[in-house]
């Protein structure tokens, strides 16, 4: 398939689409709805299932039980929605079924803006609803790495029964890039949905799908399953990319957006003739901590970059374990830092990298 | 928890000897062997078994997919025996939406009590018969919250006493209480509403009627359906369980009026 101009609401959309997504439930948030606008279009005319819910906290559990019955289901939103979505969340967490969910954020918090942001990290990353659990959190820089991410999700869900979200902003969402979008996949038959799914005890004990264990000793049980999850997610899961980091003395850490905006300024600093590298987490859970550890090894100074008032920061000092001097830049609110002004934090970091 | 194991339906024993045996009281297949951890004189156990039997008699117990709520009910799943989601609190109507508009060939139905489906889950539950969702609901409204220990739903009387409202339920604080049947019957997606009452055999009789009623709107695919079931909470009332009966009767038909609310053409036929 050859490359088209597609917005990034639309490509995720038509992305999901194409991975076999058989239910899209969602409610109208800025800057997202083009999303949910594409579905409403192109599913019925696949005669697959879209419906616009009452609200998010009902969009979210129909997406619970769409995925009980053993579906390839999601939906998407922005930062207020997504904080109504979170009981729904929790609860499919909670019974391992596999979900898909494109958080595109924006400034807060409360009603904010609708501009972009990434103040929802901590949120998203740490789980955001009740009880322990970690969803795989997906942070892509580009239009196509969003169709590519969510495309993966799915497959992500499915294989260890879990809720992943792809973690984007507004600027991601709202803007045209050339992307290629993946084939058309087959959407699968009622006869192969999962054995654990809802589809009615047809010679065969009830299938039941519940959060609840009223045993204390029973819910330790299946939260120990949950962290044996984690472990494995986090073996296998991990992903990340860099750039100019071989020689560097100053290492700049930045996601998503931020992440697209600091290699900007890594390249003009290049030009400068300055050392600086850059390390774009991709996965956000799982956290690429041992690699951040191994590349601050190899520089003096570090720089995080963020749309946020410091949410990431925190994760990169885990991963560093004060090998390096860590600074923070970030802008909230919904304003998108400028190339340059990155750029003046890294001649300002690079000037005091011995300190 | 599924045994399998079944209990015939008539034991027909010495019919030669003009002396016939007749069991007429058996396990509905749709009931799992579990013993439910129910008060004594709670009519959950009713309405499970009307449910139960209804589901045997339509012979749709493989095809149906049952959404427990948060409350008295919320094992319900351990009783019947059939697929079964449970939900988050006031959820089930967008759960099962979830489930129906994936699986139409299933046959869709929620089980909720008061503060679940007319305080928590009100949204959703008026959503649901907005759209026509095509499901089953029942609801189990017994005028308080069993589970968290009796306090005061959307459903109390004005003047009742809970562990929330104890001096009664003031109006001028709490407003008044909210009646479903005569709310949703109001939604054109609503295609069967109906309020009966589980404290005397007839109308636990006429309760079965129209839970088979609700079922077959479902399997018709003509919309909404909600049976609303007049039940007791002897425990949390504070009353035995003959009394709560007659409690029922004498207060909660009055505030809450049996009868058919909205009934489509199809099934009024």
């Amino acid at each position: 398939m050859a490359k088209e101009l597609l917005k990034g609401n639309v490509a995720f959309a038509e992305a999901a689409i194409r991975a076999g997504c058989e239910a899209y439930f969602g409610y109208p948030i800025t800057p997202q709805t083009e999303a949910l606008e594409h579905m409403a279009a192109r599913m019925p005319e696949l005669g697959r299932v879209f419906l616009q819910a009452e609200s998010e906290v009902a969009a979210i559990n129909m997406v619970y039980g769409a995925a009980s019955a053993g579906v390839r289901v999601m939906s998407s939103s922005s930062s207020p929605g997504v904080s109504l979505m979170m009981e729904g969340i929790s609860y499919i967490a909670g019974s391992e079924v596999p979900v898909v969910l494109v958080d595109i954020m924006r400034g807060g918090p409360g009603l904010g803006n609708i501009a972009p942001s990434q103040g929802d990290y901590n949120q998203i990353v740490k789980g955001g609803g009740h009880g322990d659990y970690r969803p795989i959190v997906l942070a892509p820089a580009t239009v196509q790495e969003l169709i590519d991410l969510t495309t993966e999700s799915f497959d992500l869900a499915e294989k260890y029964r879990t809720i992943v979200i792809v973690l984007a902003d507004g600027s991601l969402g709202q803007m045209m890039e050339p992307a290629e979008l993946p084939p058309m996949r087959p959407v699968r038959k009622v006869s192969e949905r999962p054995e654990w799914a809802l589809t009615g005890a047809h010679g065969r004990a009830p299938n039941i799908i519940s959060s609840i264990y009223i045993d204390p000793n029973e819910e330790e049980v299946f939260n120990l399953k949950l962290m044996e999850k984690q472990k494995q997610i986090e073996a296998n899961e991990q992903r990340w990319k860099t750039l100019e980091i071989e020689d560097a003395q100053l290492l700049l850490v930045a996601f998503g957006t931020a992440g697209r905006i600091a290699q900007s300024a890594v390249k003009q600093a290049r030009e400068a003739g300055m050392k600086v590298g850059l390390f774009r987490p991709i996965s956000l859970y799982p956290f690429p901590y041992a690699q951040i550890h191994e590349a601050a090894g190899r520089v003096k100074r570090m720089l995080v970059v963020e749309m946020n008032g410091g949410q990431m920061v925190e994760d990169v000092r885990l991963g560093v374990e004060g090998q390096v001097p860590v600074g923070f830049y970030g802008r909230m609110g919904g304003v998108v830092p400028l190339p340059d002004e990155v750029y003046d934090q890294i001649e300002q970091a690079y000037e005091h990298r011995e300190a | 928890m599924n045994t399998g194991k079944r209990k015939p339906e008539v034991e027909t024993t010495m019919a030669e000897a003009n002396l016939v045996e007749s069991l007429i009281y058996a396990k509905p297949q749709s009931l799992t062997e579990v013993g439910t951890h129910y008060c004594p004189g709670c009519t959950h156990g009713i309405a499970h078994r009307l449910i139960a039997e209804v589901i045997d008699e339509m012979g749709i117990r493989e095809q149906v997919i049952g959404v427990a709520p948060v409350g008295c009910s919320v094992f319900a799943y351990n009783y019947f025996n059939m697929d079964f989601a449970e939900a988050a609190h006031g959820r089930a109507p967008a759960m099962a939406t979830g489930i129906k508009r994936v699986s139409p060939d299933n046959l869709v139905f929620t089980y909720q009590g008061d503060g679940d489906l007319a305080s928590i889950g009100a949204a959703e539950i008026l959503h649901a018969a907005g759209r026509g969702e095509n499901i089953t609901v029942v609801f189990i409204n017994n005028a308080i919250y069993g589970m968290t220990g009796g306090q005061m739903a959307p459903t109390t009387l004005p003047g009742q006493r809970t562990s929330s409202s104890p001096l009664g339920r003031d109006v001028e604080v709490h407003g008044f209480p909210l009646k479903m049947c005569e709310i949703l019957s109001q939604l054109e997606g609503a295609a069967y509403i109906v309020r009966r009452s589980l404290h005397d055999v007839t109308n636990i009789r006429k309760s079965k009627k129209a839970l088979r009623q609700a079922f077959e709107v479902q399997r018709q695919g003509l919309g909404f359906a909600m049976v609303e079931l007049l039940s007791s909470c002897p425990t949390n009332w504070g009353i035995n369980p003959e009394d709560s009966l007659t409690w029922i009767e004498e207060h909660m038909i009055p505030a809450f009026p049996l009868g058919d609310y909205k009934i489509h053409p199809a099934i009024e036929a």
